[in-house]
């Protein structure tokens, strides 16, 4: 017997955006609670870091660019039925409004918005989503609930996933689908490599959290556990602040 | 690359300040009262439009001057 409502025993989970950050500690943290991943990513040497530190047997690595078509397609053509998918494949695109392109709007909303959509469309499509399955989008407090200088587009991406979020929650409860939203405030990871945030614009920033750090990748992992898990099964259609404290300021 | 156009490309992220305030030792940060961290995005952005090199935070808080930031530019911008 197993008494634990947040188990993940007998549940296959696809986690996007794993090689790195959030999305793979999503993955290693739902390993612990003995899920099967199907982790996926771009870098294969970084895909295989995390595949290494999964804890159990039988989980499954698929490099794709979820930015092509023919690589969605493989993935869900490759993959057994799944229990629960997180959309955790994402960039953050810093730009200030001014110098906003085509080009930058096309890039960012990519990745953000329209592949998971479509990824999430041809899981339906297939019948690889099982019923009672939950999907998981990482959103972010951008967006949503506060901005920052140069964040406008990626805030726009970020909010652009809650309304989905809302309107999947709605359609996809007739085949007893969940679909739910974590919103983390700034967790440390490679998302910030490209250093036109300095660790000195961070250093400025993480004075302002109540709780007076970053979050760690875990800390949202566990958040995206609720929702994959049975504790939540009454549960659609809502969002997760994991932010420190930072939007009661 | 010059510095003088690259004086004038980066002035022109400022809203309020004049243009003779813009020298290639003016010491911008402290200087230019109107600095700030949109600013700072703004100067990343225009690099990368105007010349095609994508700088960091880092290398606007290791530049000083104006001419600092320039020649961190200019060197990635001849490699
Ligand atoms: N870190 C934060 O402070 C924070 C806060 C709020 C929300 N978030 C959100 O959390 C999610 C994960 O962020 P993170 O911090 O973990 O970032 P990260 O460490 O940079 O990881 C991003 C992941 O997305 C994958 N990815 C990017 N483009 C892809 C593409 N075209 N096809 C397939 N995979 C792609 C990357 O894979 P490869 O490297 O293999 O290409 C990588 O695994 C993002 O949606 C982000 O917006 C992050």
């Amino acid at each position: 017997m197993n008494n634990n409502p947040f188990s993940l025993i007998n549940k296959t989970i696809l986690v996007t955006g794993s090689s790195s950050g959030i999305g793979a500690s999503v993955a290693i943290e739902c390993s612990k609670l003995g899920a099967k991943l199907i982790i996926t990513g771009r870098d294969l040497d970084n895909l295989n870091k995390t595949y290494k530190e999964l804890h159990g047997l039988g989980h499954i690595q698929v490099i794709a660019d979820l930015n092509k078509d023919e690589d969605i397609k493989a993935l869900v053509s490759e993959i057994p039925e799944i229990d629960g998918i997180v959309h955790s494949a994402g960039i953050l695109g810093t730009i200030p409004f001014g110098f906003i392109t085509k080009g930058k709007i096309d890039e960012i909303f990519a990745i953000n918005f329209a592949s998971p959509i479509l990824l999430s469309k041809n899981l339906l499509k297939y019948n690889k989503l099982k019923k009672n399955s939950s999907i998981v989008w990482i959103s972010s407090i951008a967006g949503n609930l506060i901005t920052s200088s140069g964040s406008s587009l990626y805030g726009a991406s970020k909010s652009a996933i809650n309304g989905i979020a809302k309107g999947m929650a709605l359609e996809l409860a007739s085949k007893k689908i969940r679909v739910n939203v974590v919103s983390p405030g700034v967790i440390k990871t490679n998302i910030f490599n490209s250093g036109i945030i300095s660790d000195n614009d961070l250093n400025m920033e993480v004075v302002k959290y109540p709780l007076k750090r970053f979050g760690n990748p875990e800390e949202v992992a566990f958040g995206v556990i609720y929702f994959l898990s049975n504790a939540s099964s009454w549960t659609t259609g809502s969002c997760l602040t994991i932010d420190g404290g930072y939007t009661l300021l | 690359m010059e510095i003088t156009s690259f004086i004038v490309n980066f002035a022109a992220q400022f809203e309020d300040s004049d243009i003779s305030k813009f020298t290639p030792k003016t010491n911008f940060k402290i200087e230019i009262e109107e600095w700030d961290s949109l600013i700072s995005l703004s100067v990343i952005a225009m690099v990368d439009e105007k010349y095609g090199i994508v700088i960091k935070g880092e290398d606007i808080n290791n530049s000083k001057t104006i001419e600092d930031l320039f020649l961190i530019v200019k060197q990635k911008y001849e490699q």
